[in-house]
């Protein structure tokens, strides 16, 4: 659709608080894939975070305050991208409820709404756009985060484009829609029913025979990740990201250099 | 019962260790889940029945008080009598009131969960009744002295060894240890019960407006006993439960026994239409039911108008992994699960079930099953917000969120703040990732985190890029 207009869209690239901070490496893939489907992708820096960890803690107020942020950071773009279903679900179903009763924000709201998506199904649904050239040797098992697969609707979207990449061969696992415990702050107030729950998702990992575990949301992944080093598994984890755009060569999340291919 | 719903956090550890529940609950859980998939995939008109469910539901809501009325006179009609009663203690006074009238000794109960809400059973055997619970789940936990740990599978944390154990020292033995015998046995001693009963209270999974009818789905069959045989029939039920006409009742059938058990229909639907008539062979003389209110109307005026639409098939907690991993009495009170999670704060107080609506990851997987479409998730939140509103979440959950807010507004600030953190955790972590951190413990004790890189991801775009 965008290219029929001639002219490359703009993208804001919104950073998530976990990518920022922990997987950089997750933004420079988005931003290159985004590049490579002929975006123009820009990073503003008066972005903070989408507002979420209040919204779900029932601080409406200190979400609404963030989101207004947020809004005024990207609504000059044409595209708000993130690589992430769960803050691109706040942005895109949230917002709108969030200012339902204040006339001023929420046409604002729901503009950035309609044109914010999830990274992989933007790629996908939107650009229509097949990366290619790129080799994975791996055997991969994908897991669907809740808020990209019931809010978004993100489900064969990553698996399509990852079927591009060569050597990498996908295999399902029991239960892969499936929350994996993490939840946001729901991890930390409730650790031992989140462990419970992480525990009974890298079984059906380890189950599934694969050597890599792939996903679209770092919360989900830093949580499958933390727990499979716990126990010392070799299974690796990267961002979907990473591994369509060539760029998992390195370490998987909470690996270290020695693992890397 | 007595809420325990504050104890939910000990009490759910102490569920994830208890290996006969976490065997129980497995089996129960897949069992569920693969049923129901294959029903809603082998019904094209699935996910437009659960629309239309929902759409109509909407309708009754909104004219509540007109079909109730409709429902009255029509019970009136056929002989029967209504009572209304605001909340537990007016539900309890009544039905007692009608048992000690007709000198009740043994009283027989169908599944009804509303009677649970209303702590029924305590209430008559205080008064020297004898109440039998004859589904076969609630017999069972009734024999345990237990509350039901799921809606409709109210036995579902009991192995089949327990069974036996249960069985064997309340009959007598000899031990049973196949299931087939140990129903038998269990159908041994109910029958007699159902031929002694004076009063069979049952719940309504439906009220028919248009008939004044009461319409319950068992798969056991014990409900049709428990209503027919003894001399007088008491229907306990929430005033939500009533549908126009029994073609409306026919939309949420097709959706109940596919959404709860996996099955295409119940075994047994039976419908009641007052007292016995002359002509008829069989059936009670007297024909009552109770309408119970106990905070719904209140949710009917709020935010919480789309719980009402709840028709109790359980699928909510049977697709919840929190439930999957804690099972139904962590929740502490009649209902568990999503649906639980929502009603019992509503119903007992958001003070008494703050854990409630707080242990969710919010993974919609409740919802996505619903068949009426509830939005679980959402109503959830909206008690979050509440209790946020109330200040009955921790002091230092608050906190934490002012100082959030108050460096997440300011952008150069938060920014700064999250390259220290990175700095500190790249110092912390070595070799990939951190397996301890005294201010994360809650994290680490359960997985490692993963070291930093070093740099931010705005900090190198803005090296590398400038913009
Ligand atoms: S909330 Fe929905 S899924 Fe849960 S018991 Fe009620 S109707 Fe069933």
């Amino acid at each position: 659709m965008t290219q029929s207009t001639g002219k490359r869209p703009r993208v804001g690239l919104f950073a998530t608080c976990l990518m920022n901070m922990f997987r950089p490496n997750v933004g420079f893939a988005a931003a290159k894939l985004l590049e490579d489907a002929g975006c123009i992708v820009e990073v503003p820096d008066t972005q903070t975070c989408c507002g979420q960890p209040g919204y779900n803690s029932g601080d409406f107020d200190s979400a609404r305050a963030l989101a207004r942020q947020v809004i005024a950071a990207f609504e000059q773009y044409d595209y708000v991208v993130g690589p992430s279903g769960s803050c691109m679900a706040t942005i895109r179903h949230d917002y709108p409820v969030m200012f339902e009763d204040d006339p001023d924000w929420l046409p604002r709201a729901k503009a950035l709404a309609a044109k914010s998506f999830e990274l992989l199904s933007f790629l996908h649904d939107e650009l229509g756009a097949t990366p290619a050239g790129t080799r994975h040797l791996a055997t991969a098992t994908y897991h669907d985060s809740c808020s990209g697969l019931r809010g978004l609707g993100i489900k064969g979207q990553p698996r399509e484009l990852l079927a591009g990449v060569a050597g990498l061969k996908l295999k399902e696992m029991q239960d892969a829609e499936v929350c994996c415990g993490f939840g946001g702050t729901f991890c930390v107030k409730y650790p031992e029913i989140s462990e419970k729950m992480v525990e009974d998702k890298i079984h059906n990992i380890i189950e599934s025979g694969a050597d890599t575990v792939l996903g679209g949301d770092l919360g989900c992944l830093m949580n499958i990740a933390g727990r499979l080093r716990r126990i010392q598994s070799p299974v690796r984890v990267f961002h979907t990201a990473e591994v369509l755009a060539g760029m998992a060569n390195g370490p998987g999340i909470g690996g270290h250099s020695q693992e890397s291919r | 019962m007595e809420i325990r719903s504050k104890e939910f956090k000990s009490r759910a550890v102490f569920a994830i260790h208890d290996a006969s529940l976490q065997q129980a609950m497995g089996k129960a859980r897949d069992g569920f889940v693969g049923k129901r998939a294959q029903q809603a995939a082998e019904l094209p008109e699935f996910e437009a029945l659960r629309e239309e469910a929902k759409n109509l539901k909407n309708h009754i809501l909104e004219n509540l008080d007109h079909y109730l009325e409709r429902y009255e006179d029509a019970v009136k009609r056929a002989g029967g009598h209504v009572h209304w009663a605001r909340d537990a203690q007016e539900a309890r006074a009544i039905i007692l009131d009608i048992c000690k009238r007709v000198n009740a000794k043994t009283i027989t109960k169908g599944k009804s969960m509303v009677s649970e809400e209303i702590d029924l059973n305590e209430a008559l055997i205080e008064h020297g009744m004898e109440v039998v619970e004859t589904d076969l789940g609630e017999y069972i936990i009734q024999l345990a002295n237990e509350p039901p740990s799921h809606i409709i599978a109210p036995a579902v944390h009991k192995t089949k060894n327990q069974v036996s154990d249960l069985f064997e020292a309340a009959h007598g033995g000899p031990r049973k240890t196949e299931v087939a015998d140990l129903v038998n046995e269990a159908r041994q001693v109910l029958r007699e019960k159902y031929f002694r009963a004076d009063v069979g209270i049952t719940g309504g999974n439906f009220l028919i407006a248009e008939t004044g009818s009461s319409m319950i789905v068992t798969n056991e069959g014990n409900g049709d006993l428990t209503q027919t045989l003894a001399k007088v029939h008491i229907v306990t039920s929430g005033i939500e439960r009533v549908v126009p006409t029994l073609d409306d009742a026919t939309l949420f059938l097709r959706l109940l026994a596919r959404s709860a058990t996996g099955q295409e229909t119940e075994t047994y639907t039976t419908i009641s239409t007052g007292p016995r008539r002359a002509t008829d062979l069989d059936g009670p003389e007297e024909y009552h039911v109770v309408l119970v209110d106990n905070g719904r109307s209140k949710m009917l005026a709020g935010h919480f108008r789309d719980m009402l639409r709840c028709i109790r098939c359980g699928a909510c907690m049977n697709h919840c992994p929190v439930y999957g991993s804690v099972g139904g009495h962590a929740y502490g009170w009649v209902y568990p699960g999503p649906m639980g999670s929502v009603l019992t704060p509503l119903i007992k107080g958001l003070d008494n079930a703050y854990d409630l609506p707080n242990a969710c990851t919010l993974n919609g997987r409740c919802a996505s099953v619903c068949p009426v479409k509830i939005p679980l998730p959402d109503l959830l939140r909206e008690l979050r917000h509440l209790q946020h509103q109330q200040e009955l979440s921790p002091v230092m959950q608050r906190r934490a969120l002012k100082a959030w807010r108050f460096v997440a507004t300011r952008p150069k600030l938060y920014h700064a703040g999250e390259w220290i953190a990175v700095r500190v955790l790249k110092l912390l972590g070595r070799k990939g990732s951190i397996r301890r951190l005294p201010f994360a413990q809650a994290w680490t004790d359960v997985r490692d985190l993963p070291t930093p890189e070093g740099q931010t991801f705005l900090q190198r775009w803005q090296a590398q890029r400038g913009k």
